[in-house]
C-alpha cells in the first residue's frame, strides 16, 4: 500500500536545494548585494552535469567571420557585424541546442555552464556575447 | 450542392435538431482550469449523464508547418523538437527518418541504438508525467507528488547524456549528436535497476487501490471495435486489446532486432475492457517494457561511429542537392508520430512538412468515451487519453468576425486550392522526376 511507501517519505531528508536561501529573499537584488558584503550567505545551486548546454561562449579572436552559425542558429540568435567580421549574439533568444558549437570550423563557439541568465532586459550586457 | 456556410441562426436549429430536447448544454473551455490546454468541449447532459459531445480544437495553431517552410532542414531539427515538450525526441526522430529517406542518407548502427535509448527514456520519463497527472485528476495529490519525484532520476539521467533535461537536441540527418561513452553505462544501469524496482510499487499504487479502482474501472469505455474504427494509436488503442505499435509493425532504427510486442491488458493476466484502469495499466507496463529494451540496447550496443555525416556544413551541402520525399514514423509516448517531407534539389527549406501527431488520431475516441458518463468523470476521461492539443492543432479559421464552421465541400475546395497552390511550388514532380 502507499502508506507505507509515504510513512519511509516523511524520514527522508527533502530533496528541494534552497537556492539562492533557506527562504526566499524579498529582493534578490538587494540579497546579493548583503552577499557580496559578506552579510548573508548564499546556498550555491545544484551543480549542472558535465555535458551541459548552457549559454554559449564566444572566443573573438578565433572566430574568423565564415558565418556558418548563422545559417544554422534555429532562433536567429547570431548577427553578423560586417565591419569587424565578427559576430554578436542575443542570448535572450537562444534555444542552447549548440548547433553553432558543432559547426563552427575553428572552435570558437563553447558550450558553458552559465544557466542563472534571467534578467529583466533583453539587451542587458549579461545577454549580449559579442 | 448545399450552401457551405450557414447564418447563425440555421446553425443553432441545426444543433436543436440534433441534441436531446431535455438535455442541459454544457461549454467547458477554451480556457479552462481543469484542461491544461486550449480546447472547447461542448456536453449535452441530462442530470448528471453525458448524452453527447462535440468538441473544438483549433485554438492552440501555432504554424509550424508554415514556419518549417522557412527554415533550413537543420534548423528544422529543433523547431520540430518544439511542436511536443514532452515527445520532445519524437518528432525530431520522425523527422529525420523522414529527411534520411528523402535525402538516402545511411545511419550507422550505434546511432540507432542510441536513438532507441532516448527514445526509450522519453518514454518512461512521459508515461510518469501521465501517471502523475491522472492521480491528480482523480484527487490524490499524494499520489501525484511521489511519481512526479520518482520521475526526477530519469530527467536527471537524460540531462546527464544530452545536457538537457527537455529538448536533447541529440538526433541530427545521419546519426545523433553525442555518443554515450561507456563511462556513463553503470549510471544508466543504476537508473534502471532504479526503476524497475520501482514498477512493482507503482502497480501496486495505482492498480490495488480501492478508490483509484473504484474511479477508473468500467469508466471512459472505448472497446476494440471502436478503437479500431476510430484509429486510435498509442496506448489508448492497445488498452481497448489492439495489439497496434509502431516498434512491432513497422520497425525502425534497432526495433526489428529488439522484437518489442504491444501490450494490451492481457499481459497483466486480466481481460480488456478499454477503460481508463485498463489505459493506467498499459502505460505503467511500457514502462517496464521500455526499461527492458534500454537495457537490451546497452548490452548489444556495438562500438563505432555515431554518425555517417560529421561535418555538419557537409550535411547541408548534401541536403541542399537532395530531392525527393520521404516518410517518418516513431512511436512516441502518446502513439505514432507521423512525419512527412518534400525536397527539392537547390532548396535549403523543404517545400512541404506534414505533421500528424498523435492526438490527432485520438481524438476522436472522446466521443464514445463520454457517452453515459458522469460529470464528474470529466478530467480523468479526458485525461485519459493522454491529450496533447498543442502538437495536434494544425488549422485554425480566422476569417471574418464570427466563427465559422467548414462544411465537407469547402474543405474539399480548400484542399484543391492548397493542392495549386502547392503544385506551384513543386517544380518537379517525385518519383518520375528524380534523379540518378
Amino acid at each position: 500500500m502507499i502508506f507505507k511507501a509515504l510513512l519511509q517519505q516523511l524520514l527522508t531528508k527533502p530533496v528541494t536545494n534552497r537556492f539562492p536561501a533557506k527562504y526566499m529573499p524579498r529582493s534578490v537584488v538587494k540579497f546579493l548585494g548583503k552577499v557580496e558584503k559578506g552579510e548573508a550567505k548564499l546556498t550555491p545551486p545544484v551543480p549542472v552535469t558535465e555535458g551541459f548546454r548552457g549559454r554559449i561562449a564566444y572566443d573573438r579572436e578565433k572566430c574568423i567571420g565564415c558565418q556558418l552559425c548563422i545559417r544554422v542558429c534555429p532562433a536567429r540568435v547570431i548577427e553578423f557585424k560586417p565591419e569587424e567580421k565578427k559576430i554578436r549574439m542575443y542570448v535572450a533568444r537562444c534555444t542552447y541546442c549548440a548547433q553553432c558549437v558543432d559547426i563552427c570550423p575553428v572552435g570558437a563557439l563553447s558550450r558553458s555552464q552559465d544557466f542563472l541568465l534571467a534578467d529583466y532586459d533583453r539587451f542587458s550586457p549579461n545577454l549580449i556575447v559579442e | 450542392m448545399r450552401e457551405a456556410r450557414l447564418g447563425p441562426e440555421e446553425m443553432a436549429e441545426k444543433k436543436r435538431e440534433k441534441t436531446c430536447s431535455t438535455c442541459f448544454e454544457v461549454p467547458i473551455g477554451p480556457v479552462h482550469p481543469a484542461l491544461k490546454e486550449g480546447i472547447r468541449f461542448t456536453f449535452w447532459v441530462e442530470g448528471e449523464k453525458i448524452k453527447k459531445v462535440d468538441i473544438r480544437p483549433g485554438f492552440m495553431h501555432r504554424g509550424i508547418e508554415f514556419m518549417g517552410t522557412k527554415r533550413n532542414l537543420v534548423q528544422l531539427i529543433y523547431l520540430a523538437e518544439r511542436i511536443c515538450g514532452i515527445c520532445s525526441v519524437s518528432h525530431p526522430l520522425a523527422l529525420v527518418q523522414a529527411v534520411e529517406e528523402a535525402a538516402g542518407i545511411e545511419v550507422p548502427p550505434r546511432a540507432q541504438y542510441i536513438r532507441v535509448i532516448i527514445g526509450e527514456l522519453e518514454r518512461i520519463h512521459s508515461h510518469l508525467l501521465w501517471a502523475g497527472v491522472a492521480a491528480h485528476e482523480l484527487g490524490f495529490d499524494t499520489l501525484l507528488h511521489y511519481v512526479w519525484k520518482i520521475r526526477e532520476p530519469v530527467l536527471d539521467l537524460l540531462e546527464d547524456i544530452t545536457g538537457n533535461r527537455i529538448d536533447y537536441a541529440i538526433p541530427i540527418y545521419g546519426g545523433v549528436r553525442r555518443d554515450i561513452p561507456p563511462e556513463k553505462y553503470p549510471k544508466l544501469k543504476d537508473a534502471l535497476r532504479y526503476y524497475r524496482s520501482l514498477v512493482e510499487d507503482l502497480l501496486n499504487f495505482f492498480l490495488r487501490d480501492p478508490s483509484i479502482e473504484a474511479r477508473t474501472r468500467n469508466i471512459g469505455i472505448l472497446t476494440r471495435e471502436e478503437a479500431d474504427a476510430l484509429c486510435a494509436v498509442g496506448p489508448t488503442a492497445r488498452a481497448s486489446g489492439l495489439r497496434k505499435d509502431v516498434r512491432q509493425d513497422w520497425p525502425y532504427f534497432t526495433y526489428p532486432d529488439l522484437q518489442v510486442r504491444a501490450l494490451t491488458p492481457e499481459d497483466m493476466g486480466l481481460g480488456v475492457r478499454g477503460d481508463v484502469y485498463d489505459r493506467i495499466m498499459v502505460r505503467l507496463l511500457e514502462v517496464s517494457q521500455s526499461i527492458q529494451i534500454i537495457e537490451r540496447c546497452l548490452e548489444e550496443m556495438p562500438d563505432g561511429e555515431i554518425t555517417s555525416v560529421p561535418k555538419v556544413a557537409a550535411l547541408l551541402a548534401q541536403l541542399k542537392k537532395a530531392e525527393g520525399e520521404g516518410i517518418g514514423r516513431h512511436e512516441a509516448p502518446r502513439g505514432e508520430v507521423f512525419h512527412y517531407i518534400r525536397l527539392e534539389a537547390d532548396k535549403e527549406a523543404p517545400v512541404v512538412w506534414k505533421v500528424k501527431a498523435p492526438t490527432y488520431s485520438n481524438l476522436m475516441s472522446w466521443f464514445p468515451m463520454f457517452k453515459d458518463q458522469e460529470i464528474a468523470d470529466i478530467p480523468i476521461v479526458a485525461a485519459s487519453i493522454d491529450p496533447c492539443i498543442c502538437c495536434m492543432d494544425r488549422v485554425h479559421i480566422v476569417r471574418g468576425e464570427r466563427e465559422e464552421v467548414v462544411w465537407k465541400e469547402e474543405l474539399l475546395r480548400l484542399s484543391w486550392e492548397k493542392t495549386k497552390r502547392v503544385a506551384s511550388r513543386v517544380t518537379r514532380h517525385a518519383p518520375w522526376g528524380r534523379k540518378g
